[in-house]
């Protein structure tokens, strides 16, 4: 983004960044930048709240009152990512013949449709459809038990891309299971990896590919890196 | 250490481009100004192309689309935030709202997605996509422009 800054500059347009890597914002030096210690992927800092993105607004836009620069000015308020996963139930077991995480995705099955119906979009479907999460776990569970990912026939032929849709699947059913405030940075996350079956077989699937010899891009990008 | 400690850490230390003589527009009254958002979360709208991994071309988002799909690649960052609300990303709702009450001059009738996660040189953007983005900006009359990472 600060490195998209200087070039718009170039064009004749001001440019104000909302940092998130202060470090960064320091060696490229926008013209402009407010720097916001908040959760990374929400850069207006706080979901449905009208006053705090309005505030992060006007202190940004202030920056282009300045004479020269580069200005690099933090936001007051520092928000943390959540170290905890949300409280978020998941619909009982049904059929226990199944492995765990693809009797657990079938469950999720009516909130994930009720999600998008309410949403109108979704983001599920860089290479699957949310009706092929099931045997998509099927076949990264069977690779976690032993199963060689060389012959597996990985759905959509692209497992960074099915790990981003089965996780997708879970996080956007999980919109319509929660209650009360927006869950913090990363307590969706956690829950996905840290509580569901399908995080942990993901988890799982990618050590086995690890160990199997893998290369690095394809197992370390199924999940986030601290894990 | 938590993934976004460990990611703001990692960040920290990657290569970053200077830029000598930097150029320094000095704006239109922000009553005046046209405002587009340039986003990096790699949000596209439904029917538009997805991102590829890698990908260092942009999209536009027309100002009237909320059906957007988020294509980033990265696993390292909350994606929650911004499927409860666009505007923690992508603030185009305060934008409309800044101009319904004449804070900003108008709203930009298009706005711009890059994808965050790109080379660590990112040549292409500085050489090609980015230079090409600001140009049909400044075809569309923005004075100024809020920089939203991902």
């Amino acid at each position: 983004m600060s490195v998209l800054a200087h070039i718009f500059e170039a064009a004749g347009i001001a440019t104000v960044v909302l940092s998130s890597v202060r470090e960064v914002a320091q060696k490229v030096a926008p013209p402009r930048a407010l720097h916001c210690e908040f959760p990374l992927g929400r850069p207006l800092g706080i979901p449905n709240d009208v006053e705090f993105q309005m505030d992060v607004l006007s202190r940004a836009f202030a920056l282009l009152n300045e004479p020269s620069g580069p200005v690099l000015v933090d936001h007051p308020v520092v928000i943390e990512a959540d170290e905890q996963p949300v409280s978020c139930a998941i619909p009982p077991r049904f059929d226990a013949t199944l492995p765990p995480s693809v009797d657990e995705s079938r469950g999720l099955k009516r909130a994930y449709s009720r999600a998008l119906e309410r949403r109108g979009v979704t983001s599920v479907g860089r290479c699957i459809t949310a009706d092929e999460v099931p045997n998509s776990l099927a076949v990264l569970h069977a690779i976690a038990n032993g199963q060689d990912w060389t012959t597996a026939e990985i759905p959509g032929g692209n497992v960074m891309a099915l790990c981003h849709d089965i996780r997708t699947y879970y996080e956007e059913a999980a919109l319509e299971l929660i209650d009360g405030p927006a869950p913090g940075g990363r307590a969706m996350e956690n829950w996905f990896f840290e509580t569901t079956e399908a995080g942990a077989t993901i988890l799982n699937a990618r050590t086995a590919m690890k160990v199997a010899g893998a290369k690095f891009p394809m197992w370390f990008y199924m999940a986030p890196g601290n894990r | 250490m938590n993934g976004d400690q460990m990611m703001r850490a990692h960040s920290a230390t990657l290569p970053a481009p200077q830029f000598d003589n930097p150029a320094w527009v000095t704006p239109v009254a922000l009553t005046d100004a046209r405002v587009a958002i340039v986003t990096s979360a790699a949000l596209y709208a439904v029917g538009d192309e997805a991102f590829s991994a890698g990908d260092t071309g942009y999209r536009f988002i027309d100002r009237d689309r909320r059906d957007l799909v988020l294509g980033h690649w990265s696993p390292n960052f909350d994606q929650m935030g911004v499927k409860m609300d666009l505007n923690v990303v992508y603030p185009i709702d305060r934008l409309e709202e800044l101009a319904a009450q004449g804070i900003i001059g108008s709203v930009a009738p298009r706005h711009i997605s890059f994808a965050g996660n790109q080379p660590d040189d990112v040549s292409t953007i500085r050489l090609d996509t980015g230079p090409s983005a600001a140009a049909q900006l400044r075809q569309d009359g923005v004075d100024v422009v809020i920089l939203t990472p991902v």
